[in-house]
């Protein structure tokens, strides 16, 4: 029985919670890139660097509360700067709005055109992002770094494996699920929320309703900007804020906005955590958790892995394209928020 | 002096015309019923009317006020509803949701107007948790209906809201037009079924090339044998 509760927890502390933690940042990322599409009907694959913009803002005030001495013990003090990555970055997808797309939404260009365009997007933030705080790694986490040691949890079962939880990994999930909350509460209860999925739905009845489409715009790249912020800074905070890892974190994001039936936001928070345990359950080594639940002498010679780690990146791709030639709406046919 | 008069309008979408000097026009409380062979501009005359379509010539006037120049969504706030011939609900929301989204201009209380649109289409009350989109196709017109019903306009204008539905429910979508003719509204629609609408209607025009043929009341329409000929099949 021993062997099992081992097994059990090697698989909790190794695939679980990290899945649910990669899953949630996934989720919100996809949240984000699935209401532009929804609402503005293109891919937006500035969404990544979006996300590190938000994060180095979030960052730098971090530095900034650091230096003064500001801080919400035992809870990271990033969390008190993310209300000003926010605005940062809601003036600065308003700004790319205004001078950009905006000129490509009057003239209803074809949305390869606004694909094309958020490409370049993408570009000029990432540099924008290197410039200001540089290509390398940044530490800004502080606070308790566990809430759970494995130590602790190994002497208070007495069990061989530890579980262990990161106070990153716990805020990461309780934050994702508030959000999500909200974000729901906001589209199916509100005045406003329900005339952005108006507006998704049939733009030209929308407008013979009165709904006013520049307001649907501006709200929607508010919640865009606040959902990238979140989701660039808690993905900075778990694992680490490097500027590159940003524009790679775009296929997963793209994967599960995609997979869950882009347009839509259950899918797209659905899609996220596929893609994460997808990504984790295919590249974790089971050896020790075979070693547990089979007889006391066997021997493996093997990791008893599917796929090497290297190959993580490609789980996600893997899955968009099966999931585009199986079921090219996604498991949630999307199209509307 | 028509409440809603569209007069001598001509234009078109790109450089050809396709109305020629057409006028239309309905008053408050009636019925006024466009009919026509396919591609004599019905629909186009009513986009007219409601803004939708470039006029190079003539004006629109309505309740005394010349609206020409406004966007078919200023048009809206003015009092005007237009229940368009296809994709006239949002189909992945609700029918309560459609409707509360059809009173999005009203900053007052929308729920009397809700009861009211229960009130003409019982059925949608039944249904009222349900995705629009998951509606039959009558069930759906009635939706749509109910929509611009939440404003309560002064003219609503139908395009051809008995497309794709079956005899029953055409009688029945008739009765709901009548009934809300009675409450005072205008009702200005295109119509592909020529007889049965022109039976309901206290006006009637029937256009052909983007040009006034006949006007007339339906009753008179309806005996003209010329116009029974040629459009009504006998």
């Amino acid at each position: 029985m021993t062997d099992f509760f081992n097994a059990l927890t090697l698989l909790g502390n190794f695939l679980i919670i990290p899945g649910l933690t990669y899953g949630s940042q996934l989720a919100l990322g996809a949240l984000g890139v699935t209401l532009v599409y929804g609402v503005l009907r293109f891919s937006n694959f500035g969404h990544g660097e979006t996300m590190a913009f938000g994060a180095m803002v979030t960052i730098l005030v971090t530095w900034g509360f650091q230096s003064l001495g500001l801080s919400i013990q035992p809870l990271p003090t990033a969390l008190l700067a993310i209300p000003v990555g926010i605005l940062a970055t809601v003036i600065l997808t308003l700004l790319i709005d205004r001078f950009v797309y905006r000129y490509h939404r009057e003239r209803k260009a074809n949305p390869v055109i606004f694909l094309i365009v958020s490409i370049g997007v993408m570009f000029f933030l990432g540099g924008l992002i290197r410039f200001i705080i540089g290509p390398g790694d940044q530490i800004f986490f502080d606070g308790t770094r566990f809430i759970l040691k494995a130590r602790e949890f190994k002497q208070m079962t007495g069990l061989n494996e530890g579980l262990s939880l990161k106070m990153t990994q716990a805020v990461t999930i309780i934050t994702a699920v508030i959000i999500v909350a909200a974000m729901f509460w906001f589209l199916n209860h509100t005045r406003t929320g329900k005339s952005m999925r108006a507006y998704s739905d049939n733009e030209n009845l929308a407008l013979l309703s009165g709904i006013n489409p520049d307001r649907v715009v501006l709200i929607t790249w508010i919640l865009v900007a606040a959902l990238a912020t979140i989701a660039g800074t808690l993905y900075g905070l778990d694992k680490s804020f490097k500027p590159f890892v940003y524009m790679q974190l775009l296929l997963p994001i793209f994967a599960s906005a995609i997979v869950g039936g882009v347009g839509n936001p259950i899918g797209a928070i659905a899609g996220g955590y596929v893609i994460a345990f997808s990504e984790l359950i295919l590249t974790f080594a089971y050896k020790k958790v075979v070693l547990y639940l089979g007889p006391d002498n066997m021997e493996l010679e093997s990791l008893v892995q599917f796929l090497g780690t290297d190959y993580k990146i490609a789980v996600s791709f893997i899955i968009l394209v099966i999931v585009l030639i199986i079921r090219p709406t996604g498991l949630f046919s999307g199209k509307t928020i | 002096m028509g409440f809603l008069l569209g007069e001598q309008m001509t234009g078109g979408y790109g450089a050809a015309d396709i109305l020629h000097d057409c006028s239309i026009g309905v008053e408050k409380g009636e019925i006024a019923v466009i009919v026509g062979p396919n591609g004599a501009g019905k629909s186009t005359a009513m986009k007219a009317v409601f803004g939708m379509l470039p006029l190079r010539k003539g004006h629109v006037m309505f309740d005394g006020e010349d609206v020409t120049q406004l966007k078919p969504e200023e048009r809206v706030v003015k009092g005007m509803g237009f229940v368009p011939q296809t994709h006239n609900v949002f189909t992945s929301m609700t029918v309560e949701e459609n409707l509360e989204m059809g009173a999005f201009i009203r900053t007052d209380s929308i729920n009397d107007s809700i009861a009211q649109v229960y009130d003409l289409f019982p059925i949608l009350k039944e249904k009222r948790k349900q995705p629009a989109g998951e509606l039959s196709g009558g069930q759906r017109q009635q939706v749509a209906v109910g929509r611009a019903l939440m404003t309560h306009p002064k003219v609503l204008m139908l395009d051809e809201p008995t497309a794709g539905v079956s005899p029953i429910v055409m009688d029945e979508l008739f009765d709901r037009i009548i009934e809300i003719a009675r409450l005072d509204v205008a009702i200005l629609m295109v119509e592909q079924n020529a007889k049965q609408a022109l039976e309901i209607a206290d006006k009637g025009y029937v256009l052909v090339q983007g040009q006034n043929r006949f006007t007339d009341t339906g009753e008179s329409l309806l005996a003209n044998p010329e116009v029974r000929r040629a459009f009504l099949g006998g």
